[in-house]
């Protein structure tokens, strides 16, 4: 018998597996599909303090292996999200919820971070420094580790439950601003968001997204946010959630020897609404295969075997 | 309830030169409502491709779509023995029957035409036989003319460079002498849903098109502005009531 369980800051998780945010809304789509509380977890869609419409269609294009998007943070406000998707989530899913939190100043980051960490439901609170489809106030958080390291020493003022930022990939050294999210006291990093990409539709002249660029996911990142989470885990001694391209339980098991402790699937779940449940299902007999007992052990078990 | 499912290809042939109609057999429970659609998996494309339902029944589906990229490019090449789809079915909330009045009104314009056509047989069924006015560009482009006029509904088509029926748009042929309605549903592309909407003093529902990531409600792609707040086309729509939209 295979343990499955992982732990992130002390939250137990009865399997690695995390829908990842902005690919599962409140989990609401998904309920009708399968049983959730199979699920290690899920991130809920970024919430932000304001109802966000986001931004113009078309918001998703396609490429090789992968798709890009420019939603632009669409979501009902944190009241919204406090009153109606929470106690609505109680009814279908049993489990500590990680809350996905976006913003467009320290303020209001400290502001959600403390609203939603009140609510029980909250296992954790990942932080999203890092979306690529928003540019009210100009300032990308996560593209510096000073910008990065403010945003964390505000929300840690505020919280109690854990907190791990969401670092974007499209930086220089995404180990720098991982460190400086370690110094200002973050809980543990997720990794990585989207990359910035577009499209152009010939016959129109023009780019496909309305939004001109958009994050690019899915299974053509992957070897990009392996090596990132790699890089990052061996930069950091906290925990380190991993993502991008993940769509089968051998590149969850990837992305935990790269270093991860738990592991989120994003696109894969618009394309298969079965994605999760699969992976969950299929972990098993991938560890018995590997001839590892606990997935907890897969965490940084390739960096162990190099050094 | 939305059903995922492996889905044997009966026949896939075409229409017109760009135009194909597929027949797919399966699983067909979670198809309520004419103006649903399927999103359809397929080798070599990363996100499915969401085509309306033209028509079903205990034991089947009718797909009728037009190849405008690779996607539909391959769909149109599939079939023989054993070729199957794997589709989420049961997607979008459909055009509403029990809204009709009296007298409705079908405007279809070119691949919008094809979920009119499972609505009319319903609404026909349902004792409220439909006046069905069709729009194409060309005389070679119009399709299904006369399985709308096999279902007993009176039927026009307009053509754009009037090379068939009567020259001009769908909205033209609500001005046909003796013409009487009290409700629409159309579909169609955006420029002819606004026109049918100005045209039409009487309420209605249009079914909209939008990219699409999920087809189910998750990603917020395909989102717009209602009176009521954002909808999801997918998921909310993609059919919305006339009083609603804001264009």
């Amino acid at each position: 018998m295979v343990d499955l369980r992982v732990t992130l800051s002390g939250l137990v998780l009865d399997n690695p597996v995390i829908p990842a945010s902005g690919t599962f809304g409140y989990g609401n789509e998904f309920k009708d599909f399968y049983d959730l509380d199979i699920l290690g977890s899920f991130s809920f869609k970024g919430t932000t303090k304001e109802p966000r419409f986001g931004n113009a269609t078309p918001r998703i294009a396609e490429c090789d292996a992968g798709m890009l998007n420019a939603v632009g943070l669409q979501n009902p406000g944190i009241d919204a999200v406090i009153r109606e998707e929470l106690p609505r989530m109680k009814r279908y899913f049993h489990k500590p919820v990680i809350a996905n939190i976006g913003g467009f100043s320290v303020e209001e980051f400290q502001y959600c971070c403390e609203r939603i960490g009140k609510e029980e439901q909250v296992g954790l609170i990942e932080v999203n420094v890092s979306c690529p489809n928003v540019h009210e106030g100009g300032i990308n958080f996560g593209s510096t580790p000073e910008g990065a390291a403010a945003v964390t020493r505000a929300v840690k003022q505020v919280t109690d439950k854990p907190v791990y930022i969401k670092l974007s990939p499209n930086v220089t050294d995404i180990t720098a601003v991982a460190r400086a999210c370690e110094e200002a006291g973050a809980d543990g990093l997720s990794l990585i968001n989207t990359l910035l990409g577009m499209r152009i539709d010939l016959a129109h002249r023009r780019p496909v997204l309305a939004n001109t660029m958009g994050g690019l996911s899915g299974p053509a990142i992957f070897p990009v946010a392996l090596r990132m989470v790699w890089q990052v885990a061996h930069a950091v001694d906290i925990p380190v959630i991993g993502m991008g391209g993940v769509d089968s339980a051998e590149k969850v098991a990837e992305m935990m020897m790269a270093g991860a402790s738990a592991v989120q699937v994003g696109a894969a779940n618009l394309v298969d609404p079965f994605a999760c449940k699969k992976i969950v299902e299929a972990l098993p007999g991938v560890l018995a295969r590997l001839g590892v007992e606990r997935a907890a052990e897969l965490t940084g078990m390739a960096a162990a075997k190099t050094e | 309830m939305q059903k995922q499912g492996l889905y044997t290809i009966q026949e896939n042939a075409p229409l017109t030169r760009d135009v194909y109609r597929m027949v797919l057999a399966g699983d067909t429970s979670a198809v309520t409502a004419p103006g649903q659609f399927v999103n359809v998996r397929l080798d070599g494309c990363y996100l499915r491709r969401p085509i309306s339902i033209a028509d079903w029944d205990d034991a089947t589906i009718t797909l009728i779509y037009k190849v405008v990229g690779e996607g539909t490019r391959r769909m149109a090449g599939m079939g023989g023995p054993g070729a199957a789809l794997d589709l989420l079915v049961g997607l979008g909330n459909g055009y509403d029957l029990a809204a009709c009045g009296a007298a409705p009104v079908l405007l279809g314009g070119g691949v919008g035409v094809p979920p009119l056509y499972g609505l009319a047989k319903r609404l026909w069924r349902q004792g409220r036989p439909p006046a069905v006015l069709l729009g194409f560009n060309t005389a070679a482009d119009v399709f299904y003319e006369q399985e709308f006029r096999d279902l007993g509904c009176p039927t026009m088509v307009a053509t754009a460079d009037g090379s068939y029926g009567q020259k001009g748009f769908v909205t033209d042929l609500l001005n046909t002498a003796g013409m009487r309605y009290d409700y629409f549903y159309t579909c169609g592309p955006e420029p002819m849903l606004r026109a049918v909407y100005s045209a039409c003093a009487c309420p209605g529902q249009l079914s909209f098109e939008e990219r699409m990531g999920c087809g189910f409600g998750a990603c917020m792609g395909c989102s717009c502005k209602t009176k009521y707040g954002s909808k999801r086309i997918c998921k909310d729509g993609p059919v919305l009531a006339k009083e609603e939209v804001v264009w």
